[in-house]
């Protein structure tokens, strides 16, 4: 029944969004929204306490303290906050049982949406079905694990700027695989030294600063344009040459959403990735190529020839 | 040995088969690494990085040690050019290479203790020593430590600019190699100068 009436506001909001895509500012800034923001937008909040009569001052605790700012600018901007939370919040103090409710996830509005449709909602859940994050956690892993609710923002499809869309999309696996507070809220294993297990990784801080940690960790299919399905640490890629090679796999993957150009008027290789970085063995140049063959095989034909006539001469 | 002259001394013969050692790792671990492939590789690609790395710090080290004892030890003096009259020296050699040797004509620069290096010989060695290999030393270190090289470069990354230097450069070192080494089958018998560089004794 929940299901049903989230389903129905996110039909009634994307009907709102192509209609009111003119005063999408005035909806984005709903009042609602703003009775919310004045306590969960400040680190510290004020309220009219009646048992003491006066205005009391209490600090937010930081795990519900809400970045208004990142909020207003994020995919689901236009939404108001009871959209997805309880109506009970209206009522402050707010019900201690609010906090057991179950929250909608990914799917439960995109599911068959066709405005969504380009995103490809079910294949990308296809994909989390069989990644670690769903087999080895199942109910406790949510969509919000990685995607922040209240900040997430599109970025790869829309970013041109690949070392944003590198620190931006590593920033979601380091905001678990880094903080160990966070990783344990599924588990109760030791957090792995990330540092340490990449120890293999040659010159480390360049792969970290130029690849995302899903060009390895991921199963990269032509399904879904960000790849979903985290492998299992065995099965993460190793072999350097995946990458370092003329059809290297950082083309199906981080270079997806660029034009694909197998080589640029100068003649290099991948040239897409030459923009932000450089990938030895995946951007070599292809007139450099045959002209450092040409000369090559001429040196070696006129040493033939040389020392042919030298024996000859004798 | 009567008739011989002692013309490499140990520090050169050492600095020279170390050197020959570290091109041929280089020459082999950087084509593996600029054509490596899914498929097909010379050496497997970490392997290759690692045995890169080494051979190039390797080389860098001999190369200042080369420059220093070169100063020094005075073997500095066969790699000065004198201006006057060198082109058609060069020349005169280029021809003998070109026509002369073949028609068994003689040398026209026999190697004597103060005239180690035809004029040919002489122009390639700087080349190779003052220009080439002071430009794949610095690109490669450029390579090794890429936090120091400038993000842009006309128009490219700064890695990637750099890079292409630097495999220019190693093409070019590889030719020299390759003709070095048939050069060096020029002497009184083909294998006469690879002793040579051996012993010390010309």
């Amino acid at each position: 029944m929940k299901k049903l009436l989230l389903m129905s506001i996110c039909v009634l909001i994307n009907l709102q969004l192509v209609s009111r895509t003119a005063d999408e500012d005035a909806i984005a800034h709903s009042p609602a929204n703003s009775k919310c923001f004045n306590c969960h937008g400040r680190p510290v909040y004020s309220y009219y306490n009646e048992n003491l009569e006066r205005d009391v001052s209490k600090r937010m605790n930081p795990y519900f303290l809400i970045d208004s700012v990142a909020y207003y600018n994020q995919n689901h901007k236009s939404f108001e906050c009871t959209d997805c939370h309880s109506y009970d919040y209206n009522t402050f103090p707010h019900d201690n049982d609010l906090q057991m409710e179950p929250m909608p996830v990914c799917l439960d509005c995109h599911e068959g949406d066709d405005a969504t449709a380009a995103f490809s909602f079910e294949k990308i859940d296809q994909e989390y079905q069989q990644s670690v994050h769903s087999t080895k956690h199942s109910g406790e892993f949510t969509c919000w694990m990685c995607h922040n609710p209240h900040s997430y923002k599109i970025n790869a499809r829309t970013n041109e700027n690949i070392k944003e869309t590198i620190v931006y999309d590593n920033n979601i696996c380091l905001s678990c695989h880094a903080d160990v507070n966070k990783y344990q809220l599924i588990t109760s294993k030791e957090k792995p030294n990330i540092i340490k297990k990449h120890d293999w990784l040659p010159d480390q801080i360049a792969h970290f600063a130029h690849v995302r940690c899903i060009e390895c960790h991921t199963h990269v299919s032509n399904n879904v344009l960000v790849a979903h399905q985290v492998l299992p640490k065995e099965q993460a890629v190793k072999k350097c040459v995946e990458c370092h090679s003329q059809n290297s796999m950082l083309m199906a993957s981080l270079y997806k959403f660029r034009a694909k150009e197998s080589r640029n008027r100068l003649g290099f290789v991948n040239s897409s990735i030459l923009k932000d970085a450089y990938v030895i063995g995946a951007n070599r140049n292809y007139y450099l190529n045959i002209l450092s063959g040409i000369i090559a095989g001429l040196v070696v034909l006129l040493i033939i020839i040389h020392a042919l006539l030298r024996i000859l001469s004798k | 040995m009567k008739d011989q002259i002692y013309l490499y001394p140990l520090w050169i013969r050492i600095w020279h088969v170390v050197n020959a050692l570290l091109f041929i790792a280089l020459i082999f671990s950087g084509l593996s690494l600029q054509y490596s492939n899914n498929t097909f590789n010379l050496l497997p690609f970490d392997f290759a990085v690692s045995m890169h790395n080494i051979s190039g710090i390797t080389l860098s080290i001999a190369f200042v040690f080369f420059l220093f004892w070169n100063h020094f030890s005075g073997n500095g003096e066969h790699y000065r050019i004198k201006s006057k009259g060198y082109c058609a020296e060069v020349f005169r050699q280029f021809r003998y290479y070109a026509f002369g040797i073949f028609k068994n004509e003689k040398p026209p620069f026999p190697i004597t203790e103060e005239q180690k290096f035809n004029p040919l010989q002489k122009f390639t060695y700087v080349m190779v020593m003052y220009v080439l290999l002071p430009l794949i030393t610095l690109t490669g270190l450029g390579l090794f430590f890429p936090d120091i090289l400038p993000d842009r470069m006309l128009g490219t990354t700064g890695i990637h600019f750099v890079d292409l230097i630097h495999i220019v450069t190693g093409f070019l070192l590889s030719i020299f190699m390759i003709i070095h080494i048939y050069f060096c089958t020029i002497g009184r018998t083909c294998s006469a100068n690879f002793k040579s560089m051996i012993t010390g004794w010309h």
